[in-house]
């Protein structure tokens, strides 16, 4: 495979884990719209958990104050000002492609810069607002037409795999904020568990991660045993965690060339070391050891993965001073 | 929308030789837009607003918001230009680029030019593209100027002048290439019969140019095309030539001189770089060479290119061949070279360092256009007639105080083509900047950039002065009757 600039390695990277990232914010607001439209009362109507679990409790304090549903998902869609509200996201993938347009293929730069403009355009647009599902609609499909065109149309090289690496990080790391949102909710409602609405949750949740159908196929009736296994540890569902962290593992030797099973940096180790857990993990013992507990931990090792990605490839390296042979630089 | 009400003015027209009377060159492209239903045709300007948006072919302007990025005006008129004129242009072009990288390796070897006093030895030595370093430099294959965007305007008397030469950084290729693709998508019906020349092949000849600068013996010599970065104004165009050819687009921090030779910084380690087209002025090229100050560079890229393990295009140094006071003596150089008298003659051009021209000038501002001689982009510059009293005092001030820096033409009337504005046709005044390639051999892009001054009446095409774009067709085959029509029009300037 040949090599690539490490600058522009860390922005196709960063392109790619931006558009993950605002699909699945899209995907975080979806899920509590449906668990609150679902709600029995009006008081059950939790948005603030939805903002605890993007991460940005303090940004949204400073500029909304209470969490009321308009306010929640302005800041979590259009909202320049959160760095990882949807706008930011598009916009930040866009800055990245921009610097690398040389890199990827015209029709991936056309989809995101015609994505960029439609939030742009929404963002200026209150009414877009009011319906907030068609709009959360779009992002998804401007994230699924996104990586169906980078598979397509761009050369699965190092480039490619960088891209896939991060899609499949962000997307792990997503995914178990998901389940997350749901552990939120049970907090405050640990009496419904087992009720016919807790069902309903465990349904929402399986939908905002597309993972209802294949769910279904996979193990029939919705418990929360069920879905915590296949959005965790299901090796064939592409949004599982199992199967994001393997196509992130393979990736990542593809770029370097180690064989599987071994490692030649922090990285390769960390990630081979995780998905060997989660390969041996079983759910039962995830829920005992508690499912917000487990996640907790992932998360903080997928940041430690994204580290050292950025340490041993785009970090700013010199060659060795010993091997520099001009005696005198010009004044 | 239709052209009967269509003015031509006391301007030439390039698409009208009268009020009624479209030149055969048009009529084609004329008869398919009165056939279209009306409103048919803002349509059109609309939808190829939206897909060069769409594309996000923008541009950063300077002074501005950091970040903001505009779409670079187009009109989806076309400027049509004839196989015969097109034909004397590109003739005109080659034996001007041919006898400017003559007069540059001439002035960095021997300087019989200024021995033999046909340019003024202070002209040369004051201007500021002119460097030392390069003095007694050979540069790969002998070439100097590979890329030239060389400014042309039509006046009045029918007549293509040269307006400037631009040697260093010529941008505006990529909207060339741009603007093509969205009108043969808007028109497919008129490219299919018209036999307008293609342009889309100027990556590959661009490629072909910059593989020619490495040693022979290098199969597949690396090249990368080393930009500024993101925020300079011409970066859409930088990664979009960089995508076209399929090359590296580099930053100045992406590469390291090591051991005599140039590096990229790449995920598995260092590779060697052999060829770089590099898109920063000489000052920031290295600062260990050149300006200390510059973050854009690489530190060593000049010990690098004298070792002759790098080649770089255009070659430090070029620049002193496109200061806007050495073009007045360009059709002197071409005679002095190659013996042949221009083909494309210079608008005449006051030299103020010259007392006689200087005084001249003075005296009549209020009719000359005055250029700064080492500005572009149409900044340092005074357009008379539309000049105020006090910019005028101000313009005095700055050229009596440094002649040296300044020279004025008289304001030519620009030929025009008809322009969207509103809802209806009118004339606006345009430019042309073809391009050129010196590989192995003079190529030159037929057709070029066709610069649009929007604002009524103004004749600077500058984008950053509110100019616009056109795309260029050059004919493939001069319809009969346009060629009579030019016979006459040269007959008629020759008389006159």
């Amino acid at each position: 495979m040949r090599a690539m600039l490490s600058r522009v390695a860390d922005s196709v990277y960063w392109m790619s884990r931006y558009v993950e990232r605002a699909e699945n914010v899209a995907r975080f607001i979806e899920v509590n719209f449906q668990l609150t439209l679902d709600a029995p009362s009006a008081a059950d109507q939790q948005w603030e958990p939805l903002v605890n679990t993007s991460g940005d409790h303090e940004e949204f304090a400073e500029h909304y104050g209470s969490a009321t549903r308009e306010n929640v998902f302005r800041f979590l869609t259009t909202d320049a000002r959160n760095p990882n509200s949807i706008l930011s996201c598009f916009r930040a993938a866009r800055e990245n492609a921009r610097t690398v347009r040389e890199i990827i293929s015209s029709e991936m730069w056309l989809q995101l810069n015609k994505f960029y403009l439609l939030m742009n355009s929404a963002a200026a647009d209150p009414r877009r607002l009011e319906s907030p599902q068609a709009l959360l609609g779009e992002v998804r499909l401007a994230g699924h037409l996104f990586t169906g065109i980078t598979d397509a149309t761009m050369t699965h090289g190092e480039a490619w795999h960088f891209c896939r690496l991060a899609r499949k990080l962000e997307r792990a790391d997503k995914t178990s904020r998901i389940l997350d949102v749901k552990y939120y909710i049970l907090l405050r409602s640990i009496e419904e568990v087992g009720t016919p609405f807790d069902d309903i949750q465990w349904a929402a949740v399986l939908r905002s991660a597309s993972a209802f159908e294949m769910y279904r196929k996979r193990h029939g009736r919705v418990s929360p045993r069920g879905v915590v296994e296949f959005l965790m540890l299901d090796r064939e569902f592409p949004r599982a965690i199992q199967f994001c962290l393997l196509a992130a593992r393979d990736s990542l030797h593809a770029i370097s060339g180690t064989p599987l099973g071994t490692f030649r940096h922090p990285p390769e180790k960390l990630l081979g070391q995780l998905c060997s857990d989660l390969s041996f993990a079983g759910v039962d013992e995830i829920i005992s050891h508690g499912l917000h507990e487990y996640v907790d931990e992932l998360q903080t090792n997928l940041n430690q993965v994204g580290a050292g990605i950025h340490d041993t490839f785009f970090a700013f390296k010199t060659p060795q001073p010993a091997r520099r042979l001009i005696k005198e630089p010009v004044q | 929308m239709r052209f009967d009400n269509y003015e031509i003015g006391e301007f030439f027209d390039e698409m009208f030789a009268s009020a009624a009377r479209p030149r055969a060159t048009a009529r084609r492209l004329l008869d398919t837009l009165e056939a279209l239903p009306e409103d048919e045709i803002l349509n059109c300007q609309r939808a190829a607003e939206r897909s060069l948006l769409q594309m996000g072919i923008t541009f950063n302007v300077y002074g501005e918001q950091a970040g903001v990025e505009k779409i670079f005006p187009f009109d989806i008129l076309p400027r049509i230009i004839s196989a015969t004129e097109w034909s004397r242009i590109e003739k005109g072009l080659k034996q001007r680029i041919h006898a400017l990288n003559l007069f540059i390796d001439d002035i960095y070897h021997d300087q019989k030019v200024l021995r033999d006093g046909v340019v003024p030895r202070e002209i040369v030595y004051s201007a500021k593209a002119y460097r030392e370093q390069c003095i007694g430099w050979n540069p790969p294959r002998g070439i100097w100027c590979h890329i030239t965007g060389t400014d042309l305007v039509r006046h009045r008397d029918g007549q293509i002048y040269v307006l400037e030469d631009n040697l260093r950084c010529p941008s505006g290729v990529s909207y060339v290439l741009e603007n093509r693709q969205v009108m043969k998508s808007l028109f497919p019906a008129i490219f299919a019969t018209a036999r307008i020349r293609p342009v889309s092949n100027y990556p590959n000849k661009l490629r072909d140019m910059l593989e020619y600068l490495a040693a022979d013996d290098m199969t597949r010599p690396r090249v990368v095309l080393l930009s500024p970065g993101i925020h300079n104004s011409a970066y859409f165009e930088h990664s979009f030539l960089a995508q076209q050819m399929g090359v590296e687009l580099v930053e100045g921090r992406d590469l390291v001189v090591d051991d005599g030779s140039v590096l990229m910084r790449t995920t598995k380690g260092f590779e060697r770089v052999d060829v770089i087209y590099r898109r920063i002025d000489d000052d920031f090229l290295d600062p260990e060479r050149f300006r200390g100050d510059s973050l854009l560079g690489v530190p060593g890229l000049m010990e690098a290119y004298k070792a002759g393990n790098v080649a770089l295009a255009n070659a430090p140094g070029t620049g002193v061949a496109d200061d806007k006071v050495i073009y007045a003596y360009v059709p002197r150089i071409v005679k002095y070279y190659l013996d042949e008298e221009i083909i494309l003659p210079n608008v005449p051009t006051y030299v103020c360092a010259v007392e006689k021209d200087l005084n001249y000038v003075l005296e009549h501002l209020d009719e000359l256009v005055v250029k700064a001689a080492n500005e572009s982009g149409g900044y340092g510059m005074l357009v008379g007639p539309h000049s105020t009293e006090e910019q005028r005092v101000e313009f005095a001030g700055q050229v009596k105080a440094q002649p040296r820096n300044y020279i004025a033409q008289p304001t030519l009337a620009l030929s025009r083509v008809p322009t969207i504005v509103g809802d209806k046709f009118e004339g606006r005044h345009v430019d042309l900047r073809p391009y050129i390639l010196f590989g192995k051999e003079i190529f030159v892009l037929p057709g070029g950039l066709t610069r649009v001054a929007l604002k009524k009446g103004s004749l600077v095409v500058n984008s950053s002065q509110g100019g616009g774009s056109k795309d260029t067709w050059v004919l493939a085959e001069t319809p009969q009757m346009e060629h009579d029509e030019l016979e006459t029009n040269t007959a008629a300037f020759a008389a006159a």
